[in-house]
């Protein structure tokens, strides 16, 4: 797909979470929308995904098609609108997020049944340990997809991350590709002041991965390219794992680069200034 | 008493060590991953068969309950396996989130579980795992009383769909079920039949509580022994039954008393017929380092506490 369309898709997207958090009243746009370009250009362009015409055709075993695993489960708004527009399922759910018995949950999860979720996130630090375990199955059954996991920087801070960056490369998972948001914000303050990860490329090449960086996550151009780059290095013996540069907040002039809307909804004014500097490009759900 | 004898003693994680390699033959799907205790699982014939179907994770519990629920995603059938302590306490969060509430088709293989590991004292004697596992909704919970049953858990379980915690032991004990015994799940096993006492026991304990009955039937009273092998979903037809033809009620297990299998009896009881129930179970608190024999007796864990608790429960029918 052309970077022009899905750069429309992005706009839409975006949309599609604050008014989803804001319906809400609760939920995480921050990094939300600093990960849009990179889901969309994934589910749009990257990814070998199986047909969805109805819910049916989703598969859980995803045998024969690339996965995606989101681990910082708290983003899933930017998720749920891509899955929906994606066609996994009806578009009109997206306003029941975070609502009484409704699929579109505050954090992914399968229990509800909702078509394009494998596993529930959202206690951190889970998401690329699963995403390895699947990967294995994959090399077991001889599928040679790919399998792709974002994580959050915050997360890194996570003790089980790093029994996973130790897995990876031991058992040679090299059609994994791994990504951090690194948005440098989590909920306390900016991500040096709350625990300073310091250098995730050294740690993550010292625990024997193949890393790399997308200086410019929020430029779709740029993602794609990333993205393309990355697959490229899958295959040789090495997990990949690929440093997102992106702005929490991105696209919302006044959620840019503040951990202060990691987790807050815009209200009724903010809703329209929002709306304002973001695209209907798709149709509003 | 029905008679029940044995030849020889072995542990029960030899019996899953066992069912694993059968397994291995016969289940392709089967994984198993290990977090650096393999020679102490009985997995090493598995390993040895199916070298491409194991996975040493290390020392990183954790992220072995994450890969084998990603696992279970490609159809696989991971068996997960440690000590009982690093099997669920240590990775609580992940066995909730990544396997029982996405509903993954995970075993949980625990070994060394209760006091009877011995020497290695009360950081790896964990007696509080049978509750944490059973308070995870969807989670079945199995405790098999011996090396051949638990063998035949094990196959049993690889062919149960969603998410098991098998739990089984180091010390080795009489060998006394049918090496060729069918496992069902969720069915309370008849040990013997009785009328004055129900004698409810899981793993280990069964044998302990066949002995009970024989010292009990010394004395003139006619006890009825349950093996109580799967403690969630918990038989409570079974429970009933026995209960309505004894009137009063033994539990026995290796894990406290808060929790564990008595307080699942404990329900089924309060809810459908209040009877005396009297526990054999360690009485809230921490094990401490000695020999099987010497822990089993000084936290109240051996027949002759089961018989002077069904001899309590029986005096209190009269109340």
């Amino acid at each position: 797909m052309e970077v022009k369309e899905l750069e429309k898709i992005a706009s839409q997207v975006r949309r599609d979470i604050v008014r989803m958090v804001h319906g809400a009243q609760s939920g995480h746009p921050g990094g939300s929308l600093g990960c849009t370009d990179l889901l969309v250009a994934l589910y749009f362009e990257q990814m070998h995904l199986k047909e969805i015409d109805q819910e049916s055709d989703f598969s859980m075993n995803g045998v024969g098609e690339d996965l995606f695993f989101l681990s910082n489960g708290h983003i899933s708004p930017v998720w749920y609108s891509v899955l929906a527009r994606k066609g996994y399922f009806p578009l009109a759910e997206l306003a029941t997020y975070r609502e009484i018995d409704s699929r579109v949950q505050g954090h992914p999860t399968t229990h509800e049944g909702l078509p394009g979720i494998r596993i529930a996130s959202g206690s951190l630090g889970q998401g690329n340990s699963v995403a390895m375990g699947a990967a294995l199955a994959k090399r077991l059954n001889k599928d040679d997809k790919l399998v792709y996991c974002l994580m959050g920087d915050g997360e890194q801070q996570e003790g089980q991350v790093w029994e996973a960056a130790n897995f990876g490369s031991h058992h040679y998972i090299d059609h994994l590709i791994s990504f951090i948001d690194l948005n440098g914000q989590q909920i306390d303050g900016p991500t040096i002041e709350v625990m300073n990860n310091r250098d995730l490329g050294e740690k993550y090449r010292a625990f024997g991965w193949e890393v790399m960086e997308i200086v410019e996550g929020n430029d779709m151009a740029s993602v794609v390219k990333g993205l393309h780059e990355a697959r490229s290095k899958a295959g040789h013996g090495k997990p990949v794992m690929v440093l997102l540069h992106t702005g929490m907040g991105f696209g919302v002039d006044f959620m840019e680069g503040s951990h202060k809307w990691h987790g807050v909804a815009p209200n009724d004014e903010q809703l329209e200034a929002a709306l304002d500097q973001l695209e209907e490009t798709m149709g509003d759900y | 008493m029905k008679k029940y004898t044995f030849t020889e003693k072995k542990d029960t994680r030899s019996g899953f060590g066992a069912g694993m390699t059968e397994l291995g033959q016969k289940n392709k799907n089967v994984v198993a991953l290990c977090a650096d205790l393999v020679g102490s699982l009985k997995i090493a014939p598995f390993i040895k068969e199916n070298p491409e179907r194991f996975f040493q994770c290390g020392i990183g519990e954790a992220n072995m309950i994450g890969v084998s629920a990603g696992l279970t995603i490609g159809g696989k059938i991971p068996f997960a396996t440690t000590f009982a302590n690093f099997a669920t306490g240590r990775v609580y969060d992940q066995i909730r989130q990544s396997v029982a509430y996405s509903n993954k088709n995970v075993k949980i293989a625990a070994s060394h579980a209760g006091i009877t590991l011995g020497e290695d004292g009360a950081t790896h004697q964990i007696l509080e795992d049978i509750g944490m596992m059973k308070m995870l909704p969807g989670m079945t919970v199995i405790n098999p009383c011996d090396y051949n049953q638990t063998k035949a858990a094990t196959l049993a379980v690889a062919d149960h769909e969603g998410p098991v915690y098998l739990r089984f032991g180091r010390p080795v004990v009489p060998i006394f079920t049918d090496p060729d015994q069918k496992f069902e799940i969720g069915k309370a096993w008849m040990v013997s039949e009785g009328k004055d006492v129900s004698i409810f026991a899981t793993g280990h304990l069964v044998w302990e509580a066949i002995q009970a009955g024989e010292m009990l039937e010394a004395e003139g009273i006619d006890a009825e022994v349950i093996n109580i092998h799967t403690i969630k979903p918990l038989d409570e037809e079974a429970v009933l039954k026995s209960v309505g033809k004894t009137g009063c009620v033994v539990s026995a297990e290796e894990h406290n008393r808060i929790g564990g299998l008595g307080d699942s009896i404990a329900q089924v009881l309060v809810k459908h017929k209040l009877v005396p129930q009297e526990y054999v179970a360690v009485d809230d608190s921490f094990g401490e380092s000695g020999t099987p024999e010497q822990l089993m007796e000084k936290y109240g864990l051996t027949a002759k506490d089961i018989v002077a608790a069904a001899k309590r429960a029986i005096a209190r029918k009269a109340e």
